[in-house]
C-alpha cells in the first residue's frame, strides 16, 4: 500500500462507499448538538418523521444561549432563549440522547467536554453543527464542522457525504519562546497565511514544537483551523495523547483501553507520506500576538504598531473599514491601546491549564479601575477543578468575575454584550464586527495577554509582568 | 428542495471579503428554533441603521431601488467564513437569493449552499470583478445569468457592452443535487445494505467507538 498520511488511514478506515467524484459516504462515530444549531437539527428530523439511528453515539449540551451567571436556570438574557433549552432538551430526550443539561455535573462548550468525558477519541469521525468542531481533532480525530442539514443527514444516516480534502502539513520546528502559546503560535499562522490559507485542505499540525505542546494546547491550535478555512486540523496522536485520556468516563477502559492504543499507535502518518502542500514555521519566530481589525488574520507581535494600509495584505477598503470599525489608527502602538473588558473564555482557551496561566499572572493583583473582567471556565468540570485549588479566588481577588461555564460572551447570543465600542482583549477566536455585542471592539489573544492586559488597562504584554515569585 | 437549473436575474455586489455569517444573520437576529422567519434579519447589521431596527439604511446594497428583486450576489474571497449556521444560507434564501458568485467560499457554508437549493459559484476575483462593473452601469437592465448545465455565468450583450461568459468547475455530485433537487438522506439511505455491513464489520475492528459494552449512560 502507497504511504498514507493520519488523514488518509482514518478516511479510508470510515469509507462506507465510494460514490462519484472523490466524493465518499463517510461513517460518522460521533454527533454533538447543542441548542443553538442541534435543536433545528433535531426538529427538522422528527418533522420528516426520520429516527435518529444510533443514538448512543449522539451527545447534547447546553452551552450557546444558556446564561453564565451563577444560580441559573433555564431563563437566559437572551430575549427568547429559553425556548432553545426547553425545545432542545425535549427533542433530545424524544430521540433518546444524551444531554448535557443545564444543571448536569458535566455540562459545558461542546468542544471542551467531548475530549475531558473521553468522547474524542483518536481516529474517531466526529461532527457537529458547529465550526469549532475541528478543536478536537487534537486527539487525531478527524472532527469538522457542519451545517443542520448535514447533521440531520448524520443522525439518519450514522454518515455523510464527503467530499476528499487535500492535504496540508503544517510543521512547526524548534521551540516557543516562554510566555509565547498555542494560541500565538495559530494567530501567527493566520497573520502569516491569511484567513483563506487552509482552503480546500485538511491540515495536520506537526513538528517538533507541536509534540512538545500538552493536550489542551493542542486543542488552541487545532480550535483555530476553521479560521484557516480549513475542512478542519489534527495532530497525530502520541504518548500525551494515550496518557490525556487513560480513565476518561466515555474512553474504554482497562484492556479494553491498551487494545484502542496499540490499533491508535498505527494511525500515525507513514515517514514517507505526501502532502498536497507544506507549510514550515520556525517556532522561535512566534511572538505573544494580538489581533488589532475584524479578521483573525489582522494579527501582530504585541509590540507592533497597527499596520498601515498595504502592509497588512487586507485590501484598501478593507484596511479602512477595520480600523475605523475598531477606533484605531494606522501606526498606534497596540501595546498602549486602552481597554475596557478584559474576557477569559471560550472553547478555545478556557481550560484548566488556560486558567491557571492566567491566574499565574493576575495572583496578589488587582484588575485596572474602569476593566470589566470575565472568566468563564469551558465547563463545569473545569470550574470544579480550578475550584479545588484555590483558583477562583484568585480570579475574583482580582476583580474578575467568575462563573458558569459555556460559550457566554465568545460570541453575542442577543442578551449580554459588552457594549458599543467598547474594547475587550479576548482569549476567543473570532473578532468580527459586532461578534461580541453590536459594536464591540475585539482584540484576540492568547489568556496570559488578557489577564496582563487586564492588570495594565491596556494591551500589555504578558512577558513584562514580573511574577510574583520571580520577583 | 426545488432544482436550480438556470436563474438569470438582478445580481447585487457585495464585494468585501470574509463576509462572515455573523454579519449575513446575526445571532440575536435567530430568535426561533426555526428554519424560517430569518429572511427580514439577513444582514441586519448593515441593511438597518439601527441594531434591532428595521429602517432601511438607504446605503446598503439590498436596500437601493435598483437591486430589488436581487436573486444573485457577487462577493468577496472566503464568503460564509465563521459561525457554522445554516441560518445564514436559510436567510439568503427565503429573501430570494439563488446563487452567490465569489472567488472563494467557506466550507460550511458552501456544503449548506448545496443542501438547500443554493448555488455557490466560485469564478477568480478579476472575472467577479467584471460582472460587477457589467452590472453596475444598470443593474435592471442588465441580469445575470447563473447556467447550472452548462456551469457558465453570463451577461448578455447590451448598449454597446459586449456579452461575458465565465465558465466554473463544480463537483459533479453538488451540481446534481442542485440540478435535481435532491435530498441527500434520500440518496444515501439507497446504501443502507453498505452502512449495515460496514457497522457490522467496525463493532469488532473498533468496539471503543460503539459504546455498547462500556457506556456510563446505559450501565445499570
Ligand atoms: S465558545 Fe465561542 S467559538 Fe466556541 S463553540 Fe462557543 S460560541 Fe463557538
Amino acid at each position: 500500500m502507497a504511504p498514507r498520511t493520519l488523514f488518509d488511514k482514518i478516511w479510508d478506515q470510515h469509507v462506507v462507499r465510494e460514490l462519484a467524484d472523490g466524493v465518499a459516504l463517510l461513517a460518522i462515530d460521533r454527533v454533538f448538538l447543542h441548542e443553538r444549531t442541534g435543536s433545528v437539527a433535531l426538529k427538522g428530523l422528527a418533522a420528516a418523521g426520520r429516527p435518529v439511528l444510533d443514538p448512543a453515539r449522539v451527545f447534547c449540551t447546553m452551552d450557546h444561549i444558556v446564561d453564565t451567571f451563577p444560580g441559573r436556570g433555564d431563563a437566559t438574557r437572551m430575549p427568547g432563549g429559553e425556548a432553545f433549552i426547553l425545545e432542545t432538551r425535549a427533542a433530545a430526550r424524544a430521540a433518546g440522547i444524551r444531554v448535557f443539561d443545564v444543571r448536569d455535573p458535566q455540562q459545558g462548550i461542546v468542544h471542551v467536554i467531548s475530549p475531558e468525558l473521553g468522547l474524542a477519541l483518536p481516529g474517531a469521525t466526529i461532527v457537529c453543527p458547529d465550526s469549532h468542531t475541528c478543536t478536537q481533532g487534537a486527539l487525531g480525530a478527524l472532527a469538522w464542522g457542519i451545517g443542520s442539514t448535514e447533521a440531520e443527514h448524520a443522525l439518519a444516516t450514522g454518515t455523510l457525504r464527503v467530499k476528499r480534502p487535500r492535504r496540508l502539513r503544517i510543521s512547526v520546528e524548534g521551540r516557543l519562546a516562554p510566555g509565547v502559546t498555542a494560541k500565538d503560535l495559530a494567530l501567527f499562522i493566520l497573520a502569516r497565511h491569511g484567513v483563506a490559507g487552509g482552503d480546500g485542505f485538511v491540515v495536520e499540525y506537526a513538528g517538533s514544537a507541536v509534540r512538545a505542546l500538552d493536550m489542551e494546547a493542542r486543542m488552541t491550535l487545532c480550535n483555530m483551523a476553521t479560521e484557516f478555512s480549513a475542512m478542519t486540523g489534527l495532530i497525530a496522536p502520541d504518548e500525551v495523547t494515550f496518557d490525556y485520556l487513560r480513565g476518561r468516563p466515555y474512553a474504554p477502559q482497562g484492556v479494553a483501553f491498551d487494545a484502542a492504543v496499540a490499533a491508535w499507535r498505527d494511525l500515525a502518518g507513514d515517514a514517507d507520506a505526501v502532502f498536497d502542500r507544506e507549510i514550515r514555521i520556525d517556532a522561535a519566530e512566534v511572538p505573544p500576538m494580538v489581533t488589532w481589525g475584524t479578521s483573525p488574520q489582522h494579527a501582530v507581535g504585541i509590540d507592533s504598531a497597527v499596520p498601515a494600509a498595504g502592509s497588512s495584505g487586507a485590501a484598501p477598503e478593507a484596511h479602512a473599514r477595520a480600523l475605523s470599525y475598531m477606533g484605531i489608527e494606522a501606526g498606534q502602538a497596540l501595546a498602549s491601546l486602552p481597554i475596557t473588558a478584559a474576557f477569559i473564555g471560550s472553547c478555545t482557551n478556557s481550560r484548566l491549564s488556560d486558567l491557571r496561566r492566567a491566574a499565574a499572572i493576575l495572583r496578589g493583583r488587582r484588575v485596572a479601575p474602569g476593566v470589566r473582567a470575565i472568566c468563564v471556565p469551558g465547563s463545569m468540570s473545569v470550574k470544579r477543578a480550578a475550584e479545588a485549588e484555590g483558583l477562583d479566588k484568585v480570579f475574583t481577588d482580582a476583580g474578575f468575575e467568575w462563573r458558569e461555564s459555556g460559550c457566554s460572551m465568545c460570541f453575542f447570543a442577543g442578551g449580554e454584550s459588552f457594549g458599543p465600542r467598547e474594547r475587550v482583549v479576548s482569549s476567543t477566536n473570532r473578532n468580527f464586527e459586532s461578534r461580541q455585542g453590536p459594536e464591540t471592539r475585539t482584540h484576540i489573544a492568547s489568556p496570559e495577554t488578557v489577564a496582563a492586559s487586564a492588570l495594565a488597562g491596556h494591551i500589555a504584554d504578558p512577558r513584562r509582568v514580573a511574577r510574583p515569585e520571580a520577583a | 428542495m426545488e432544482p436550480l437549473r438556470e436563474i438569470t436575474a438582478v445580481a447585487a455586489p457585495l464585494l468585501r471579503d470574509n463576509v462572515d455569517t455573523d454579519a449575513i444573520i446575526p445571532s440575536r437576529e435567530m430568535k426561533t428554533v426555526s428554519k424560517t422567519g430569518l429572511a427580514d434579519g439577513l444582514f441586519a447589521g448593515w441593511r438597518y441603521t439601527a441594531i434591532g431596527g428595521r429602517e432601511p439604511d438607504p446605503s446598503f446594497v439590498l436596500n437601493q431601488a435598483d437591486f430589488s428583486g436581487a436573486r444573485i450576489l457577487l462577493g468577496g474571497a472566503n464568503f460564509g467564513c465563521g459561525s457554522s449556521r445554516e441560518h445564514a444560507v436559510w436567510a439568503l434564501h427565503e429573501y430570494g437569493i439563488r446563487a452567490v458568485i465569489a472567488p472563494s467560499f467557506a466550507p460550511i457554508f458552501a456544503a449548506n449552499c448545496i443542501r438547500n437549493g443554493l448555488s455557490p459559484v466560485r469564478l477568480p476575483a478579476d472575472a467577479v470583478a467584471a460582472l460587477a462593473a457589467h452590472v453596475a452601469v444598470d443593474p435592471r437592465s442588465r441580469p445575470i445569468t447563473v447556467d447550472m448545465l452548462r456551469c457558465e455565468v453570463r451577461a448578455a450583450a447590451v448598449d454597446g457592452a459586449a456579452a461575458l461568459r465565465f465558465p466554473f468547475t463544480f463537483d459533479a455530485e453538488s451540481r446534481d443535487m442542485l440540478l435535481e433537487g435532491l435530498d441527500a438522506i434520500d440518496l444515501t439511505l439507497k446504501h443502507r445494505a453498505d452502512i449495515e455491513a460496514f457497522l457490522i464489520r467496525d463493532r469488532s475492528a473498533r468496539p471503543w467507538i460503539h459504546l455498547g459494552r462500556h457506556n456510563p449512560d446505559r450501565s445499570t
